[in-house]
């Protein structure tokens, strides 16, 4: 371009191999472009500052370059097609009305007779006969006519025509060649129609695999199918049976099932100690073995109801199934059904499907392979076996097809409660079942929430049982399961409605010593619920969301509650069998644990004042309420028997005779003995052993009349003592663990290697992009203020040109009326001149 | 010669509703002195007044430590009084001029008593004597004895001995705190851990533990907010129906 509009930019110093961008700027030419760019965008926006109203341009395409102009116009009229479509025309009176000829539309002449002619008449189409040409153009060419003359002249002398005649004659003639085409056509039509629908009944006669006497003629024809193809085909077109897992042995099975106990030992063992607590936090939840992570835990045995369905019933499943059968079969258990058939194994889906040809070779298969899956889960084995106990039964049998087969979750407490009432345990049982495979989560939205509520109900139904007068202690027992099993499902909730009732009953513990100064032992149910606590989560682990706080309030209850009756005891000596049950894999140390047994010791003992060893709170070392254990009764000595205690006596002990009572009291007494045996054997490796046993140790070595108790109890006494006075003592002095030396700090440079001058070296990879990102920054924001200050003289400019536009005008128009007012002027001076002169 | 219950009421006011206002006070140095000679609970309750009278008006008392020491027995984890108990304790300890043998005496004592101790009570008591191995680092050897014999027959401290300077409590070691590194709550089981490694240099602030109640703990426990609640895997079989069930072998479900 022209060497005037270039600027080079001059380099100092030219270094090989650098390549430069910016060596030559074309500044007219950019600061054009940049005006150009400005007068399109600024400029407009400016010109329009102050209009609200904005121009749309709405054609078609208008500014889209990809479109062809043609393609730009056939959308455009396509368009405007479909935007006339549907209206109508008001002054368009009779466009309903369609033109008729011969019956016929005239429209639909007009598009189709061309069509509907051309199949037949293309041969003749072409050619026009001489005759329809000297008729229609009847005033050709002499030679024609005179052709036509002469013929007429031949026919002359039987009959001269008119021309009229003629013409009549020529139409008629034309119509019924006509006529004999169509009916030509018409009959052809209908032979091949008559042509198709014979083939059509010759077809399915053929496809159908008819018996020989009905269709003798066809077999003559073909040779009848060699039995031997039959059945080669026919194994070629059925399914192929793809090879399942090879069933497992015995031995197989076992190992597995150890490795699995293994690994959840393993996974205990990680969380009692609680110290990589922070490395595990990302591991999933801990499942259960049978876990399969959908939830679906239960109703692994109604895959029953399948081979039900499927029409091979396995003998077993007769009996319960075929009552189903005349009962209706829900909804709901169809679609537990449909929820099953997905979660087989395809192997088995494909059994099913062959199953027709041999069912009772099949079913026997399946029957097996139930077995073994059977033996490979516990958890669902255990329930088969409940079932299968409950099938045993008749009475319960047929109690169970009096009940119905779909239960919805019941919403409240209330309607729970009447769902179970009035029930047996197994009828109770089989309805809660019911109730979880019926509502199951993977069923419908709503149902996890559902069954989550239902595990509390199933807690306060509980605790009902419990509370009664007559404890249903049985029922309690059998409720575990389902309760067991729903937390499996969800832990969260089921903590959660755990923690909730712990936390009542530590909140009513607290007001009652808040109030009384004092606390009772809370009732059965509360025991109930530590002990449900024990079986549903480990409690081994070092942190627990439900067990830890259970922890603390069993420890409340036996350093708080006071001990006024033989119940207190009996209570507090629960919670101690509940405490080492805790504690008996961790062998965590419970200080309230052996306090409360040498207070239950201290309490056995004839009054007197205690020696060389202090009991504490809640037992005092002089008070009312000593001697609660003392048994003095010579008769009741002798003829005690260690029996269980039953758990029923926490809610009543009225009607109890003297001699039932003291013989609980040593019962107690003997469970006491029993207790600091077994708590011995935890802490026996704890390092201040014996300064934790040592009280006990004492009141057990020179307090206790030993002499006057029944043989049974002195059997007690002495393993206890043995099991307290045979461990070595054995005291290794304590040493810190080493510190890591810290290292000093050191004052020598940092010494960096610098490998090429100019360039920033730069320390990390994250430093190196912060500069960069910095660098970037800083020049974003160069070339925005730029731009602005551009834009901003790009604007004063335009308003100085427009106000110098203005001034210009109104000069120019003031100007004007000067000057046309001068000539006004002149003109009345020159009438006045001319008046004078004149 | 007044009535216990009495007695613990006048107590329990004194320090800060009688002694200011008396003209005085050296006057109610005998009340004290008999009162801290009862035992139990009344002579926690003197020790506050007494504690006045010894700081502001030069009250000479005899065998004051001795006194204090005989005063730790199993129920002062247990009391009411507990966390005025062990402010003054600390109060009372905190000189750095105690001869070692007298805090090693007291922090023997208090952590062999911390065996029977609620959890409450021992996430107190254990900061408590972390602080005391920090201002008296010649105790330390009760937790860091390098050169030691390797093996002990029998715990030199003498548990019976009343008088501090006779325990041999510099002999011992602290297997007291060992042992509760097996304790079950979580946080005291960390807190003993802490002198399983070296202290740091500075001292816990106790004030806001002495008066934790074991409900605080177990509220504080029950809020806290679990990722994953871990599951027990045994199979239940009943109310019973554990392995190894110790409710099962003394109660019947009758």
């Amino acid at each position: 371009s022209n060497p005037f509009e270039v600027k080079v930019n001059r380099q100092k110093f030219d270094i090989l191999g650098r390549k430069t961008k910016n060596d030559v700027g074309l500044p007219g030419v950019s600061r054009s472009k940049a005006i150009k760019k400005r007068n399109q965008t600024l400029l407009k926006e400016y010109k329009e500052r102050e209009k609200t109203n904005v121009f749309k341009d709405k054609r078609f395409g208008e500014y889209n370059t990809k479109i062809t102009p043609e393609e730009k116009m056939i959308r455009r009229f396509a368009l405007e097609r479909q935007q006339n479509y549907g209206k109508k025309n008001i002054y368009n009176l009779n466009e309903d009305e369609e033109l008729t000829h011969y019956g016929q539309s005239l429209a639909e002449i007009e598009k189709l007779n061309d069509i509907a002619d051309s199949d037949s008449d293309t041969e003749e189409g072409g050619a026009l006969s001489a005759e329809l040409t000297a008729a229609h153009f009847g005033g050709g060419g002499g030679l024609l006519r005179k052709k036509v003359s002469s013929e007429q002249q031949d026919e002359e002398p039987e009959k001269p025509k008119s021309r009229k005649e003629l013409i009549e004659e020529m139409i008629a003639k034309s119509k019924q060649e006509k006529q004999e085409r169509q009916t030509r056509r018409e009959s052809a039509l209908e032979l091949t129609e008559k042509l198709d629908k014979d083939w059509k009944e010759i077809q399915t006669l053929i496809a159908r695999k008819t018996p020989k006497s009905e269709r003798k003629d066809k077999e003559i024809e073909k040779p009848k199918p060699d039995e031997y193809d039959m059945i080669v085909r026919e194994l070629g077109f059925e399914m192929k049976a793809k090879p399942s897992e090879r069933l497992k042995t015995e031995e197989e099975l076992a190992k597995e099932e150890r490795a699995r106990l293994q690994k959840l030992e393993a996974d205990r063992l990680r969380r009692m100690r609680g110290i990589d607590e922070q490395a595990n936090k990302k591991r999933p939840s801990h499942m259960s073995a049978d876990d399969l992570a959908d939830g679906f835990i239960l109703d692994k045995d109604d895959r029953r109801l399948l081979s039900y369905k499927d029409g091979k019933i396995n003998i077993e499943n007769e009996e319960e199934e075929g009552e189903e059968e005349e009962e209706e079969e829900g909804e709901e258990e169809d679609n537990d059904n449909k929820e099953e058939s997905q979660e087989e194994s395809a192997s088995e889906d494909e059994e099913d499907d062959a199953a027709d040809s041999h069912s009772d070779l099949e079913s026997d298969l399946e029957s097996e392979e139930e077995a073994a899956r059977d033996k490979e889960k516990k958890n669902k084995a255990a329930e088969n076996e409940s079932q299968n106990v409950e099938k045993l039964d008749p009475k319960s049998e047929a109690a169970e097809s009096e009940l119905p087969y779909t239960f919805a979750v019941p919403e409240s407490y209330e309607t729970f409660k009447t769902l179970l009432a009035e029930r047996t345990i197994e009828q109770q049982l089989i309805i809660l079942e019911r109730v979880q495979k019926c509502n199951h989560p993977s069923l419908a939205v709503g149902n996890k929430a559902k069954l989550e509520k239902l595990f509390g109900f199933l807690l306060e139904y509980i605790g009902q049982l419990a509370t009664l007068d007559l404890p249903e202690l049985r029922t309690i027992d059998k409720l575990v399961l389902p309760l067991y099993n729903l937390c499996q499902m969800f832990p969260e909730a089921a903590s959660d409605s755990i923690k909730f009732i712990l936390r009542d009953a530590a909140h009513d513990l607290e007001e009652v010593i808040e109030v009384k100064g004092r606390a009772t032992f809370p009732g059965l149910d509360t025991l109930i619920y530590l002990k449900i606590i024990s079986l549903l989560f480990p409690t081994s682990d070092f942190w627990h969301p439900v067990v830890t706080p259970a922890f603390m309030y069993m420890s409340q209850l036996l350093t708080k509650c006071r001990i006024t009756t033989l119940q207190d005891v009996v209570k507090g000596l629960f919670i101690c069998c509940l405490f080492l049950e805790y504690v008996s894999l961790s062998r965590r140390f419970v200080p309230e644990l052996i306090n409360f047994l040498l207070g239950v010791l201290h309490i056995s003992l004839p009054k007197k004042q205690a020696q060389g060893y202090t009991v504490v709170h809640p037992f005092t070392p002089v008070g009312k309420n000593l001697e609660l254990l003392f048994v003095c009764d010579k008769d009741d000595l002798k003829s005690w028997e260690k029996q269980n205690v039953p758990l029923s006596i926490v809610t009543r002990l009225k009607e109890t005779s003297k001699t039932e009572i003291n013989h609980i009291r040593l019962s107690c007494l003997a469970l006491c003995f029993d207790l600091i045996k077994k708590s011995a054997g935890l802490y026996e490796s704890l390092p201040s052993f014996h300064e934790i046993m040592h009280p006990v140790r004492i009141l057990l070595t020179q307090c206790v009349p030993v002499n006057e108790y029944p043989e049974k109890m002195q059997e007690w006494y002495h393993s206890a003592v043995k099991e307290l006075e045979n461990k070595v003592k054995h005291y290794t002095p304590l040493i810190c663990e080493k510190k890591k030396p810290v290292p000093l700090k050191q004052y020598t440079p940092k010494l960096v290697k610098v490998l090429e001058f100019g360039r920033k070296q730069a320390g990390s990879k994250k430093e190196q992009e912060r500069k960069q990102l910095i660098q970037r920054h800083k020049r974003e924001l160069k070339g925005a203020i730029r731009e602005i200050r551009k834009d901003n003289q790009f604007l004063a400019r335009m308003q100085l040109s427009e106000i110098m536009e203005r001034d210009s005008a109104r000069k120019r128009k003031v100007k004007e009326l000067l000057g046309s007012l001068a000539t006004q002027e002149g003109e009345w001076k020159a009438m006045k001149r001319k008046k004078w002169k004149s | 010669q007044l009535p216990t219950g009495l007695y613990k009421k006048v107590l329990v006011i004194l320090h800060d509703s009688v002694l200011p206002y008396m003209n005085e006070p050296t006057l109610m140095m005998d009340f004290l002195t008999v009162a801290y000679g009862i035992g139990g609970a009344i002579s926690l309750l003197a020790l506050n007044g007494l504690f006045i009278l010894i700081h502001q008006h030069n009250l000479e008392y005899p065998d004051f430590y001795k006194k204090l020491y005989s005063l730790l027995d199993p129920s002062i984890y247990h009391v009411k009084y507990r966390a005025r108990f062990f402010h003054l304790t600390d109060l009372f300890l905190s000189s750095s001029h105690l001869p070692a043998y007298l805090v090693a005496a007291f922090i023997k004592r208090l952590s062999w008593l911390a065996l029977t101790a609620p959890p409450e009570a021992l996430l107190m008591i254990i900061p408590f004597i972390c602080n005391l191995f920090r201002r008296h680092p010649a105790c330390r050897v009760l937790v860091h004895r390098p050169g030691g014999p390797a093996d002990m027959s029998e715990d030199p401290y003498v548990m019976e001995e009343e008088e501090p300077s006779q325990s041999r409590a510099l002999e011992s070691s602290l297997w007291e705190i060992q042992s509760l590194q097996n304790h079950y709550h979580p946080d005291v089981a960390k807190a003993a851990a802490v002198l399983n490694q070296s202290l740091s240099e500075m001292e816990d602030d106790i004030s806001g533990l002495l008066e934790l109640s074991a409900y605080e703990l177990f509220d504080k426990e029950v809020k806290k907010k679990a990722v994953d609640v871990p599951l027990e895997f045994e199979q239940v079989r009943g109310l019973f129906g554990k392995k190894n069930d110790i409710c099962a072998e003394h109660f019947s479900l009758d």
